[in-house]
């Protein structure tokens, strides 16, 4: 035991280097559309409109039309609209005339990335760059203001704005758009300054989607629906068995089929077939007869990653992310000591639209035309597999038909290159099925966890031992942001404060007397990614629903005893309280509630379910009291909507998703063997947006976190029965 | 050679009877408002009406399709967006990704033509489309919100 400690401390010291992993916590690259309007080919390539730039940020047409630029991705979590917001609000601009348009990240490189990053994950779109955006929405106002002071040869300090008008000291009014070329033409502001909040007219409030229109009537454009003249469409299938090849492919069997152009192999382990139409090209594909080279692990199976992931719950080593007295002590010393196992399977990302990107490549010139999470990433995808400098390549950002992580990694980008690359001057998109999306996933990571704790005679919380064993995402993905080996991204909203600024967003929400949360990496052959929540999905469970066995264990009430744990966690304990006080916790009225909370991306949420469970122990969730403290709310309809979105996605793999391994291969290949929760399972949601201010946190991703242990606490208190292994799937919830 | 009946128009395509009508619509006709998904009948992005009842395209041969039938989509569905079930689903800004809202809302408006006071228990049964956003909350709502605008 001291040797584990000895090691585990090391580990811990040297973890300054968190800096790593505080950056790519959640770092879910992502990406943004092109082109909303105008149908995308048109659209993105051609340069941007001529309007007069005001600045970087902001256009102004001379019908006062206000054009915001925006980089972050938009995949259905608001962003764009968000951003947006916080733009026009220091621009004091009329909100029913602000537009959107996305630069290019090409666009980005040749203005010395004047956007700074086009990322998008980790619930950063608005807390990332909020500061910055909103600065360039002032200095546009500043650089309005002083065009007008000049024309009217007043002083600037004289001038006042409000919706897109500005006011002179004689009550003279120009609009925007009459100053905004001649504003473009002076120097910007040494500084700004921001507007106080008690100020903010478009920050804060309810305001509607800003890309709603054209997706309820299909005219909206994604990746999949992209046209070009002359384009042919490709549908690929690579290696089902984890790291095998192509032997070889038949080509001559399938040529001759309707509308098939081409057989073209793309990197060493996949082939696509292009054809005139989708259709053609899969119909061929599936017809195709393929030889595949041997893998090492044609015998992977999920047996066999459970017994190498266990192994770790009581391995010697582990790296330490939190620690706090001593836990050994404690626990001898306890008058009780609780001991539960708990795991979280392998989940896909399944966004609807399967991952796709359309490529034309010239010995000059690569083009590209895709969904992603990160623009920069895809065109530096590009730029390597064509071989092209980056200046010669360009990437034309779709609208996302979902996300979630997925389209952080841009091998589909590659790919479609890869294949463009043998057709040149003729544009094909690669479509994947969905079969492909669900084999070739970067999958949530597989974890285990033992959780030991002591309580004392009084009913005391004395110590907690809480071993995470499993798959590392920084370790497959992002070595370089390991710290002497460690991923602190496995502790999300485990890690002490103070470590570093940049993981202060993910520190634990208790403070413990005594406390050890370590982490054993086992990463089995498997390609794991950032998963809406990433690790707080797992450990929050772990956390929360041993908190609760540990409450009840106590004979304390589960909402009493997490308070007494935090007293220096002021604004967990009040989302908590929230939830309880809004769903009637303690109520006599026959109702089986859970409760759970976390603070991750830099916001306190918390959560209340209620569930039925029938006489034959099947589960009804009722309803979710769920409460945020994101800091500042920058629009508050859309907090709602991404906290019930977020429900959807994380109970959908509490109830269902499992990815599963038989001799290499997934075995859920589609929706039919990989359910999604459907309206039926979904439960009433009321949403609790309580910004205390002062702070910026994020929204997509926290509440995902609380629902599933808020569920699995309601389930024990209808049952007595406590459901350790996920996914809950057809288990009898009252079978002993 | 088949004749289709589409969004009140008559076009002629040139493609193979097994075809599912998704791809029929989608790279045929280049109406692109219809999603494929799953491919499988399971998610219903690919939802469209044959007669006013919705099927999922996706399954759905071309050779199914009667010359007599009239299929409509998204794009068919009203002219302007006015449609009850777009009406409501602006109202209450129900698209997060948008990318299976045309098949959500194809699939409502067929609910509500065949059971314009469709309740709770009925939406339950009748829609079972996927949403991986998970609009699904909102959806409930706007359903109740269009049967108000029929």
């Amino acid at each position: 035991m001291a040797d584990k400690i000895a090691v585990s401390r090391r580990s811990f010291i040297v973890g300054s280097g968190v800096m790593g992993a505080g950056l790519t916590i959640g770092l879910i690259p992502a990406c943004s559309p092109a082109a909303e309007e105008a149908p995308p080919a048109e659209a993105a390539a051609a340069p941007m409109p001529d309007l007069p730039e005001v600045n970087a940020w902001v256009h102004i047409a001379p019908d006062d039309v206000v054009t915001v630029r925006v980089v972050r991705s938009e995949m259905g979590q608001g962003t764009l609209t968000g951003l947006a917001q916080l733009v026009a609000e220091e621009l004091d601009a009329d909100w029913d005339t602000v537009t959107t348009e996305w630069p290019t990240p090409g666009e980005s490189v040749a203005r010395d990335r004047v956007w700074g990053s086009f990322a998008t994950g980790g619930s950063r779109g608005i807390r990332d760059s909020q500061q910055y955006v909103r600065e360039g929405g002032a200095a546009a106002r500043a650089m309005l203001i002083e065009a007008a002071a000049n024309q009217w040869g007043v002083a600037p300090s004289d001038c006042t704005t409000d919706k897109g008008v500005i006011t002179g000291p004689g009550g003279e009014v120009l609009r925007y758009g009459e100053v905004a070329e001649a504003a473009g033409q002076l120097a910007p502001p040494a500084e700004v300054t921001l507007k106080d909040p008690s100020r903010w007219n478009i920050i804060g409030q309810p305001k509607m989607r800003l890309d709603t229109a054209d997706k309820v009537t299909g005219k909206q454009m994604y990746g999949a629906d992209i046209q070009l003249d002359g384009m042919l469409t490709a549908s690929i299938k690579q290696a089902p068995v984890r790291g095998a090849g192509i032997a070889s492919f038949d080509a001559d069997v399938v040529t001759g089929m309707p509308g098939v152009k081409q057989v073209v192999q793309v990197g060493d382990n996949a082939v696509a077939v292009v054809a005139d139409t989708w259709w053609q090209a899969n119909t061929a594909l599936e017809a195709l007869p393929i030889e595949w080279t041997d893998s090492e692990h044609a015998d992977l199976s999920t047996e066999w990653i459970n017994t190498f992931v266990e192994e770790g719950l009581t391995a010697d080593e582990a790296f330490v992310g939190n620690m706090a007295g001593d836990v050994e002590a404690a626990l001898e010393g306890s008058a009780q000591v609780l001991e539960a196992t708990y795991n979280y399977p392998f989940q896909n990302h399944a966004p609807m639209e399967p991952m796709n990107a359309t490529a034309l490549w010239t010995e000059e010139k690569c083009e590209v035309w895709c969904p992603t999470q990160n623009g920069e990433a895809a065109l530096a995808a590009a730029s390597e597999a064509a071989g092209l400098p980056i200046e010669q390549c360009e990437v034309y950002k779709m609208l996302l038909g979902g996300g979630f992580g997925r389209r952080g990694a841009p091998d589909y980008v590659t790919q479609a290159v890869q294949i463009a690359m043998q057709m040149p001057g003729t544009p094909v998109k690669l479509l994947w099925s969905r079969e492909e999306d669900q084999q070739h996933g970067f999958y949530h990571p597989v974890t285990m966890a033992r959780l030991r704790g002591g309580l004392d005679e009084e009913g005391n919380l004395t110590g907690l031992h809480l071993r995470i064993s499993g798959q590392s995402i920084l370790a497959a993905l992002m070595p370089n942001a390991l710290t002497d080996g460690a991923d602190f991204a496995a502790f999300q909203g485990l890690l002490p404060s103070g470590l570093d600024p940049r993981v202060e967003d993910q520190v634990i929400s208790y403070g413990f007397p005594n406390l050890l949360i370590d982490h054993a990496m086992r990463n089995p052959p498997v390609r794991p990614g950032f998963w809406r929540g990433v690790n707080v999905n797992q450990n929050t469970i772990y956390m929360e629903c041993f908190l609760d066995e540990m409450a009840h264990a106590a004979e304390r009430d589960p909402l009493e005893f997490r308070l007494a744990l935090m007293e220096n966690h002021p604004k967990n304990a009040a989302v908590l309280q929230a939830v309880a006080d809004r769903s009637g916790w303690g109520n006599d009225d026959g109702k089986s509630r859970g409760l759970a909370t976390l603070y991750a991306f830099g916001s306190y949420v918390a959560a209340c379910a209620e569930v039925t469970v029938s006489e034959d122990g099947r589960l009804t969730i009722d309803r979710i009291v769920a409460a945020t403290d994101p800091g500042n709310a920058v629009n508050p309809q859309q907090i709602e909507a991404q906290v019930e979105g977020s429900f959807v996605y994380g109970l959908s793999a509490l109830l269902h998703g499992e990815i599963t391994f038989e001799n290499g291969e997934v075995q859920e290949r589609n929706f039919d063997t990989y359910p999604s929760l459907r309206i039926a399972e979904m439960p009433e949601v009321e949403t609790i947006v309580m910004p205390s201010g002062g702070f910026w946190g994020g929204v997509g991703e926290p509440t995902i976190a609380v629902a599933a242990p808020a569920v699995l606490n309601a389930i024990f208190a209808a049952t007595g029965k406590r459901v350790r292994q996920l996914p809950i799937k057809d288990q009898n919830l009252r079978a002993a | 050679m088949a004749t289709l009946k589409i969004n009140g128009e008559v076009r002629d395509v040139d493609v193979d009877d097994t075809t599912p009508l998704l791809w029929v619509v989608r790279d045929q006709l280049g109406l692109t408002g219809t999603k494929y998904g799953c491919g499988v009948a399971q998610c219903g992005a690919c939802t469209v009406h044959v007669d006013g009842v919705p099927v999922r395209s996706c399954v759905y041969p071309l050779a199914a399709v009667s010359e007599e039938s009239e299929v409509t989509t998204i794009e068919g569905l009203s002219e302007d967006g006015s449609h009850p079930v777009q009406q409501a689903w602006t109202e209450l800004d129900i698209p997060q990704c948008g990318y299976c809202q045309p098949g959500m809302i194809m699939a409502v408006a067929g609910l509500l033509n065949e059971m314009p006071d469709a309740t709770d228990a009925d939406i339950d049964q009748q829609i079972t489309n996927i949403c991986r956003c998970g609009t699904l909350a909102r959806v409930r709502k706007g359903i109740h919100l269009a049967k108000t605008k029929a």
